[in-house]
């Protein structure tokens, strides 16, 4: 168990779901190429790359994340990014006062067009079940440790709205570029568990 | 309903464990199940609201071993028949190679919309900065109200558009689209004496499950 997740291979459900896709096959539900396609897109080209290019903006566009914040489904459309799990999006900003996170403890809704499909330990039951009563030790535990007096607000995404955090600029980053800076941010730091990886 | 799935504030899951460098899919088989779930349910009456409730109609012990995938293999297993692609025990009969009766597809429905915002004719209930709190619900059924925010005084902090109402919706019962506000909670309302100090949790919720706070 991973934080209350099986990890173990699955023999029996890989036989399941192989006679289910020929059945659907078979009566004209489903093509398998179609299949193969979103599969490669969320392999490939939908992920946290693309929220990290929305943050990167923000971070050296200053109307563009005034946008983002009042707005964020149309900024994020700016740069191309939008579609099933990401039609209504808020980004959060972080600050020194107030530290954002996000979680769903009600199934595991999580903004796809940005950051892609989310990662075991946001599925986990650990996760779900102990962010919103103890987001301080949890973020502690995921090595982010935050000082008393920063807030700590929880985003439970229990309805159809998906957000984003906006993580702060790491100090050292002034003579980086939008490419470079987009590099630093990682997707733990767009759900706020993690903050984005300072200059050096 | 009162399930498994409704897990905020529960014990006894133990610490979250980080995989380092995790694949998107760890198995293709739930690559599989991902690709044919979206693809299988869009081409009848998509209705995610129903799916999630197919979800938390697992039985509490399966839900917590079959993981994520295996979870959704159950949901999508659980909407094909209910919607008539597939016969009750045609999937189980196909892998110990009996014959069965398979029935013909029901005709296309409706094409599903791109999403669940609506407009509706009437002004949102609450506005930002009012107190709320939320009803006492306990529906047998559907609902996005968590366990762990009922009965508890919030503040409004967003007010977003309105959406599809899940609660209806789930059980073939209407759109009946309702406003969502982002409501925020103060760990204490919702945790007691032992909620860690300076810390909220935001809640988006439909409009009936408030109500105003005097």
């Amino acid at each position: 168990m991973g934080g209350g997740e099986p990890r173990e291979g699955r023999a029996d459900l890989a036989l399941r779901v192989e006679a289910l896709e020929a059945i659907l096959r078979e009566k004209g539900l489903i093509d398998p190429q179609a299949v193969d396609g979103l599969i490669r897109a969320f392999e490939q080209d939908i992920g946290p790359m693309n929220g990290a290019r929305v943050v990167a903006r923000a971070w050296v566009d200053p109307a563009y994340k005034a946008r983002l914040l009042s707005d964020a489904t149309a900024a994020i459309a700016e740069l191309g990014f939008g579609g099933p799990q990401g039609d209504q999006m808020v980004v959060v900003e972080n600050t020194p006062q107030v530290h954002n996170v996000v979680v769903c403890t009600l199934c595991s809704c999580y903004p796809w067009p940005v950051l892609g499909l989310p990662p075991a330990w946001y599925k986990s039951p650990a996760y779900r079940a102990r962010v919103v009563r103890e987001p301080r030790a949890v973020l502690a535990e995921l090595g982010l440790e935050l000082s008393g007096d920063v807030a700590i607000r929880v985003w439970d995404s229990s309805a159809e709205v998906r957000y984003l955090v906006l993580p702060e600029r790491p100090p050292g980053t002034e003579s980086l570029g939008e490419d470079e800076l987009a590099a630093r941010v990682t997707r733990d730091a767009m759900i706020g568990v993690s903050k984005a990886t300072g200059g050096g | 309903m009162n399930g498994i799935h409704d897990m905020g504030g529960m014990d006894g899951f133990g610490v979250v464990e980080v995989e380092e460098n995790e694949p998107v899919f760890h198995e293709r088989w739930e690559a599989r199940v991902f690709g044919i779930n979206l693809l299988a349910l869009a081409s009848g009456p998509a209705n995610i609201d129903a799916s999630r409730h197919a979800i938390e109609r697992i039985e509490p012990d399966q839900y917590l071993t079959l993981g994520y995938y295996g979870r959704w293999l159950r949901a999508l297993e659980t909407r094909l028949v209910e919607l008539g692609f597939l016969a009750e025990g045609e999937l189980d009969a196909r892998l110990e190679g009996r014959a069965v009766e398979s029935p013909p597809p029901p005709p296309p429905g409706e094409p599903p919309s791109p999403n669940a915002r609506r407009e509706i004719a009437s002004e949102p209930a609450f506005s930002v900065g009012q107190r709320v709190r939320t009803c006492n619900l306990q529906p047998r059924g559907h609902t996005r109200l968590p366990g762990y925010a009922r009965a508890r005084r919030g503040v409004v902090a967003i007010v977003h558009p309105a959406f599809v109402f899940p609660d209806t919706h789930a059980h073939g019962l209407g759109e009946q689209p309702e406003y969502v506000y982002s409501v925020r909670f103060e760990g204490r309302e919702l945790w007691g004496e032992r909620a860690e100090p300076s810390t909220c949790v935001h809640l988006d919720l439909f409009e009936s499950y408030l109500e105003a706070e005097t």
